[in-house]
Order: C-alpha cells, then structure tokens, then sequence
C-alpha cells in the first residue's frame, strides 16, 4: 500500500493537470490570428487595442509578434488572418501578388538614426539619412543592423540601397539578428550606430547609453497598414474576422486610442492616427 | 546591480501581492511543463524500460539515438511541431497551433528523450543478478518491469526532475507554438523574453525569479518522494 503511494500522487497530479489543460474549445471561426511586427507589441499598444476589440466583438485573437518580414511569410501561407505591418514596398508586392484582399493606412510615426553621443561620424542634427549613411560608411564608423527582414530592416536596406552604398560583409557593419530592444541595447553596449523606431527607443530610454543623431526626413516615415488576407488562397483563412478588426482598427474610436497612446506614460505620442488620410499626404 | 535588486523587490511585490496577470502566467507555466512532463515520464519510462531489459540487434545504435536526443534544440522542435501544426500542415486539421496544447506537445517531445536516456541508464545499472532472481521466481516481463522499475525509483525520479527542468526553463519551442499570446498562451519563460525586449528589466528579473521559485517547489515535491522511502 505504502510502496504504491508515489504512483498514486502521480496519478492525482495527471488528472488535475488535465483537467487544467483542457483548452478553451472556442469556436474556430471566433479565433482570428494576427500576425504584426514587434513594434506594436513592445511598445504595449496591442495590450490596449486587442482587450477593446475582443470585448467589442467576441472575437479571439491570438497576436503573434514576429517582423514585418515573418508577418507576410504567414500571411503568404494563409497561417494568419490579418496584419498589422510597417513595410509598404514588400506590403506592395504581396498585394499586387493577390495574397490581400485589402490594405488600409492605420497609423504612422517615424524611424530615427541613434548612436553614442560622441558621434565619431559627425552626423548629429543632419536632415537627410541617406546623407547620415554615407558619412557613416566613410568613417567606418561601427553600424548594428537589425538583419531580420523585420519592417525597420527594410526600411535600413532602403536607405543604404539610396546610398548606393553595400554595408554587407564590411567589417563596421553588424547584424543582430534580434529585436529592436535587443538591438538597441547592442548598440548601446557597443557604442555603435543603428536604426530604429521612435516608440522602442523612448521605451529603453532610460537605459540606454545613445542619443537621437538624425530624424525628420520624410523618408524615415514608418508607415503602419492593415492587411486581410485573402482567403481565396486559402480557405481556412478567417476573412470575417480580419474585416471585423480592419475595420476596428481604422474606426473613429480606435483611431482616438492609438493618437493618445503612450502620452500619459512617455510624455510623447508614439503614433499617429491616420486612417483618414493617403500615404503619399503623410509627412507634408 | 541595483537593477537586480529592483528585480528581486518587484518579484516580491507581484508574489505578495498575487498579481492576477503574473499569477495566471506561473499558473499556466506549471500546467503546459507539469503535464509535458507526466506525459514525458509514461512514455519515457515505459519506451527506456523496453529498450534497457529487451536484447535486439543495434540496441547501441539506439540508446545512442535517445541520448543525443536527450539534448534536442528547443527551437528545432518548435520549428517542426509548427510545421505539422499549420492550417496548411498534415495536422492542420486540429487547430492546435498556438494553443497552450501545442505547448504541451512540444515540450513532451523535448521531455521524453530526456526521461527515457536516463531510465536507460538506471535500469541498465541494476545488478544482473536481480534481473535473474526475479525471473527465476517465475515473474513474468511485464512483473519483472515493474520490480525493476521500483528497484529504481530513485535515479527514476531523477529522470523526471531532468525532464521537468528542460521543459519549464525552455524558451525556444513555447513561443513558436504558443506565440506568447497574452492571458492564453503567455508562460514565465516568454514572457521574460518580451519583457526584456520591452526595456523593463526588473519585470524580466522578477519573472526569472518567479520561475526559479517554481522550479525548487516543484522538485521539492520530487524530492520528497524520492528520498521518503531509501533503498535500505
């Protein structure tokens, strides 16, 4: 009887763990995946939004932060519902290659060049940030990239692209292949330069040891879209509920939130509304 | 360093006071690892006995399969769960992925070659003469198993705790195939992953310690009942 008891304890444990783990059976066509870039995540702006339209719609969503690149790879392969994506050229080409059956402007705000307050590239204070990479290139001055095709890492390779310039290989330029917090604090660390949007930075502010060196070229904008995507492609994809919460996030209401967001806590916007307007007005 | 401190005082603060949100993530941590486990220690006990008392030709070849198997990445087996999970994947069909569920699948795949290598070892450890005694005595394979196995409870146990501890401290696996969904599918281990990325370092550290806690109630409780009854 004794010798029996461990066996007996491990039992009770089994069943109580599985009455635990019995998962919430939600009706499927409920469950809508969102698939957005960290951005949105980290900065806590999701943790207001999604609460509100679940509340107001019924729907569950489940929210998976990865970048904008990984977010349209799932998109492509119908293993998400809706994104929320800050990387209008690839945003381009995925609907122009029928993966969306609609892409509506959410919200911007803006990408900043940070680096160490001794800028060694001499760039603090210039306007353009094609102008800030090259001076960064001809000084060799250390660069951590994101590299993993997130939103902000396309927005970087485009600028460099403007440059004329391939960092790739070169021994001052670094990839992280991490998150933006987690870049930020590599390049804080390492006293390097990198690009990187305005919400992460102000969040990790306090710790880290970098300054903003450029910002308010209109082509550091940081353009947020909404994507359905197309369940034409694939049936599974729930197309109801990517309309319920496109729609949710351009409202009147939701729009006020997103303006205010951050505010209270930051002391600064860290988005700006823009459902109403077109992305070429942005920034004029 | 006064960082770590913050840390330490804000995890006492979310322990003391019971922060529903911390509360359900420590909660959901124990549930997804606690079951993998269970799940890992049936079959890896079951399968490492088979393996240990039963003669085949390449039983080396094997054993030698379980105990590289004992340090499977994490991430490779999130990847390849995901990849069986997706709607578009063979078991699509179930819509498992992202659910605590998927979870506890994937930490039972890392768990069990971890339970079962060690089984391996601790049943194959016993002496040979045991082995004959028993069978003499006219027990039959599966009577001879489970003398065995209680012959072996201890470094058994050991096995569970090993297993346990891969599971509840990985990180690679949960977010892939829970995607760290808040209030559903957020456990101890992503969430400090997040939190870290958020820049607030004393909820990381806080959730670390909340983790490391769990860890030594649960094998406390191990312990308890492998050290209650010694092999005189």
């Amino acid at each position: 009887m004794n010798r029996n008891r461990p066996l007996l304890l491990l039992a009770v444990a089994l069943a109580a763990c599985l009455a635990w783990s019995a998962p919430e059976y939600a009706a499927a066509e409920r469950n809508i995946i969102l698939a957005t870039t960290t951005s949105t995540q980290d900065s806590g702006l999701l943790d207001v939004l999604i609460p509100a339209f679940e509340k107001k719609t019924g729907y569950f969503v489940k929210t998976i932060a990865v970048g904008s690149g990984q977010a349209m790879a799932m998109g492509r392969k119908g293993e998400a519902d809706v994104l929320l994506v800050h990387s209008p050229e690839a945003e381009r080409v995925f609907m122009a290659e029928g993966f969306g059956t609609g892409r509506r402007l959410v919200m911007h705000n803006d990408f900043i060049i940070v680096g160490p307050a001794a800028d060694r590239a001499g760039i603090a204070g210039m306007k353009s940030a094609v102008g800030a990479f090259r001076k960064i290139a001809a000084s060799q001055a250390l660069f951590m990239s994101r590299g993993d095709s997130s939103g902000t890492d396309a927005k970087e390779k485009a600028i460099w692209r403007a440059a004329g310039i391939k960092p790739e290989g070169q021994k001052w330029y670094q990839e992280t292949g991490l998150g933006m917090g987690q870049t930020l604090n590599v390049a804080s660390e390492k006293q390097g330069y990198t690009l990187s949007d305005r919400g992460t930075y102000l969040a990790l502010k306090k710790r880290l040891d970098l300054t903003i060196q450029v910002q308010g070229d209109r082509g550091l904008l940081n353009i947020y879209h909404v994507i359905e995507v197309n369940p034409e492609k694939w049936p599974k994809v729930n197309a109801a509920g990517a309309k319920a919460f496109a729609a949710f996030v351009t409202a009147p209401d939701t729009q006020a939130v997103i303006g205010a967001f951050g505010v209270d806590k930051l002391g600064s916007h860290l988005f700006f509304p823009d459902a109403e307007k077109r992305e070429e007005d942005l920034g004029r | 360093m006064e960082l770590i401190l913050d840390g330490l005082r804000k995890a006492f603060w979310l322990l003391v006071t019971m922060d529903p949100e911390v509360f359900g993530i420590t909660l959901l941590s124990l549930k997804v690892s606690g079951l993998a486990t269970l799940i890992s220690t049936v079959v890896g006990i079951s399968l490492g006995a088979l393996v240990a008392l039963a003669r085949f030709p390449g039983k080396r070849i094997v054993v030698g399969l379980v105990n590289t198997g004992m340090g499977l990445p994490p991430v490779v087996v999130g990847l390849f769960v995901s990849i069986l999970l997706w709607r578009s994947g063979p078991l699509g069909f179930l819509g498992m992925l992202y659910t605590p569920a998927a979870m506890v699948v994937a930490q039972a795949v890392i768990a069990t070659p971890i339970v079962m290598g060690i089984s391996i070892a601790a049943l194959q450890q016993l002496p040979q003469k045991l082995t004959l005694q028993v069978l003499a005595l006219g027990a039959t394979k599966p009577q001879l198993a489970r003398i065995l196995t209680k012959e072996a409870r201890l470094p058994l146990l050991a096995a569970v705790m090993a297993g346990f501890g891969g599971v509840i401290s990985e990180v690679g696996a949960s977010i892939m195939v829970g995607g760290n969904i808040k209030g559903y599918s957020r456990v101890l281990t992503t969430a400090t992953v997040m939190e870290t990325g958020r820049g607030n370092f004393e909820t990381a550290i806080a959730l670390g310690v909340i983790l490391l806690l769990l860890a030594y109630a649960v094998n406390l409780v191990l312990t308890h009942i492998q050290q209650r009854e010694r092999p005189r």
